[in-house]
């Protein structure tokens, strides 16, 4: 199949993927370029569509909103809270659930379920699981002692509330792409771990964690990526509030707020745009540190 | 270390791997378990390494009972099929890999998997990962991460078969050397007769999960015990007759032709010898008779081969090929009628039931 390609079998193929980058044009790169362009509309009439200046105005005005840098920490405190917990938990799950238990394909999707639910039906849940009186986490913790926390209403609790929801959310997924990892680690280099004296826990780190490496890697691209951009969990888990006190106010939030809150078209994009720069410079530096880690 | 087995059984839901296996392996010896694939002996290498535990019998090292020990507590190296080399680990972390696991000091360790690696020669490799090593280079590193710690017992599981047919030739003298070397209980997996005759002290035949022979090479290969063993070992293999022993225990007669044959050897003591008998004869202990009046096989020559210094003759006997290795001395062609002769004791005559050799061994 290593034909050269040809004008006729290039406009063939273009022909097959017209629908596709048709709707991916208007609905993906458009919107893309579009709001590029927009993040420098300085004075712009949308009613009539005119644009009578274009300048950094934008950007000078979100890096001088303390609302925006609030939003930023906020984010990275939801990004810092829930990647490492999210990709230690579901590598402990998938390692037990990789074992030879009994119901092994019950619990698998058990984890799974928290993947394919919605998040607003799903917050809803948690609403009540974090409500401060007759919440279930509450009465929990009662049995050992710790008085009723305020999960959603204090300003210091809400970031934890957020950062419990979204690693519940996102275990799911994790783990089954930990399980497919762990799978294909062959067997005989733990029979050999074994022969070489090594306990579990010494097999788990150095035969585990290495030969994963690959997954954990790829897991925590993903994850990070997708923590960035966290919105539906916040919108949902405070009925449509940043949190008490816009404790919980991420980006892609005060994004939607200037956006259909304030109407304020060019700032919603300029912020759109420093988050994009962001994740971009975080995953360069995580791809670069990863070559180097990753290889074997 | 010595090694004993006592009726040690594997069964895997309803198959048995191993069946009432009874076996003495002595301190310093290099033990070769032979026998067709599926037969048991990765299983029993196994059982022997604590990955499997034995779902019956006993086994010793020296003499405590390790059925119950973890394979990390039983002092044993072990060099698997596909040598299991860990990828992501260099040579020299590979072969420190057991130490580190025991707390040695990373100094004394890198000392010691320096020196394995030479007796291995492969001290020139030390930084390279497993995947840029060819195949006898990673057996090598795989042999010195198996003894390294010093086990008592070294286990190999067909560590040749990667190999190319010269690289193994040099790779089981390199075993051997080593083995010698270091003086360790060795137990060799291996389906190619040529490799256990050429470097055990002792081979251990299995068929179907079953004991047949625990001994020598050249001892299982001129009195085998059975059948199966006759014709497991030799190569071009043992020439089986259809026979009949005649009524003086002495003569057999074979079936279909006028041919008889005295036995040199008597018969096992206590026996009750089965009339319908399978003789046994290898293609080296035939000669060409030439003596009107002496006992031979009669066959007409449909080949000859000239194989260095020996001729090998394929001979028609009831429309069978009969195999034998002959002088080149004596001119034959292709057409020829020729009477094999049988060098004195190399008869073999195993009962057709159960395969069982019926001469007495020990006499011989
Ligand atoms: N884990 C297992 N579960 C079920 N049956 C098994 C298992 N391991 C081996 N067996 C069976 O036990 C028998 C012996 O297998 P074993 O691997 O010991 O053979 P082997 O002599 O090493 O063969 P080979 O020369 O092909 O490696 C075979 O019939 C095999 O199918
Ligand atoms: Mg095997």
């Amino acid at each position: 199949m290593n034909d050269t390609p040809t004008i006729g079998k290039t406009l063939k193929a273009l022909l097959y993927l017209a629908p596709a980058l048709l709707i991916i044009g208007t609905f993906n790169i458009y919107p893309i370029i579009k709001s590029f362009l927009m993040s420098f509309y300085t004075d712009y009439d949308y009613f009539k569509d005119i644009v009578n200046e274009r300048g950094l105005s934008n950007y000078s005005y979100i890096f001088q909103d303390p609302e925006f840098w609030l939003s930023m920490k906020n984010t990275m405190i939801f990004v810092i809270g829930v990647v490492p917990i999210s990709i230690i938990l579901s590598l402990g799950i998938a390692v037990l659930l990789n074992q030879k238990i009994k119901f092994r394909g019950f619990f698998r999707t058990v984890y799974f379920i928290p993947f394919v639910t919605s998040v607003v039906a799903v917050s809803i849940v948690w609403r009540w699981i974090f409500h401060t009186q007759y919440g279930l986490l509450n009465h929990f913790l009662g049995f050992f002692g710790v008085s009723p926390i305020k999960w959603l209403s204090d300003p210091q609790m809400a970031m934890p509330a957020l950062i419990i929801l979204a690693v519940w959310k996102g275990l799911g997924y994790n783990i089954i792409i930990f399980l497919a990892g762990l799978q294909n680690i062959n067997q005989q280099y733990y029979l050999a771990a074994k022969i070489d004296g090594a306990s579990s826990w010494q097999r788990f780190k150095n035969i585990t964690v290495p030969l994963l490496s690959s997954t954990t890697f790829f897991i925590s691209i993903i994850s990070i990526i997708n923590s960035f951009k966290v919105f539906d969990e916040v919108f949902a888990l405070f009925g449509g509030q940043p949190g008490p006190a816009n404790s919980a106010q991420t980006v892609v939030y005060y994004i939607f707020n200037k956006f259909y809150g304030e109407w304020d078209f060019g700032v919603a994009s300029a912020a759109a745009y420093a988050l994009f720069i962001v994740i971009f410079i975080l995953t360069l530096v995580q791809l670069y540190v990863g070559k180097r880690k990753v290889n074997y | 270390m010595e090694v004993q087995m006592k009726d040690v059984t594997m069964q895997f839901n309803n198959i048995t791997a191993v069946d009432r296996m009874n076996v003495t392996i002595e301190d310093g010896e290099l033990v070769s378990m032979l026998g067709p694939s599926g037969c048991g002996k990765s299983t029993t290498l196994f059982m022997l390494a604590g990955l499997y535990k034995p779902t019956a019998g006993e086994i010793f090292f020296g003499d405590r009972l390790v059925n119950k020990i973890e394979p990390e507590h039983r002092e044993i190296g072990m060099v698997f099929q596909n040598y299991a080399l860990y990828p992501h680990l260099s040579v020299l972390k590979n072969i420190m890999f057991p130490l580190k696991m025991r707390k040695v000091s990373k100094g004394e360790a890198e000392e010691l998997a320096r020196e394995m690696a030479k007796l291995v020669q492969i001290d020139h490799l030390l930084d390279r990962k497993p995947g840029q090593l060819s195949g006898g280079q990673q057996q090598r590193v795989a042999i010195a991460r198996a003894l390294v710690k010093k086990p008592k017992i070294l286990l190999l599981d067909e560590p040749l078969s990667n190999l190319d047919a010269r690289l193994r030739l040099e790779m089981r003298e390199e075993i051997r050397r080593i083995q010698q070397e270091v003086k360790i209980t060795t137990i060799f997996v291996t389906h190619d007769q040529e490799e256990a005759m050429s470097i055990s002290d002792k081979i251990l035949l299995m068929k179907d999960g079953k004991f047949q022979q625990f001994c020598p090479p050249q001892e299982m290969y001129d009195h085998p015990e059975n059948e199966f063993v006759a014709s497991f070992l030799g190569s071009p293999p043992i020439n089986l007759f259809p026979a009949s022993l005649m009524d003086n225990l002495k003569d057999v007669s074979i079936s279909g032709t006028n041919d008889v044959i005295t036995l040199s050897s008597p018969l096992k003591e206590g026996m009750d010898p089965a009339r319908q008998v399978t003789l046994g004869i290898r293609p080296e202990d035939f000669y060409i008779e030439t003596d009107e009046k002496k006992q031979g096989i009669l066959g007409k020559t449909i080949m000859v081969e000239r194989i260095g210094r020996d001729n090998l003759l394929n001979v028609e006997v009831q429309n069978k090929t009969v195999r034998a290795i002959v002088s080149p001395d004596l001119r034959i062609e292709r057409g020829d009628v020729v009477k094999l002769g049988i060098l004195p004791e190399r008869a073999h005559l195993f009962a057709v039931h159960t395969g069982e050799n019926l001469l007495d061994s020990k006499l011989r």
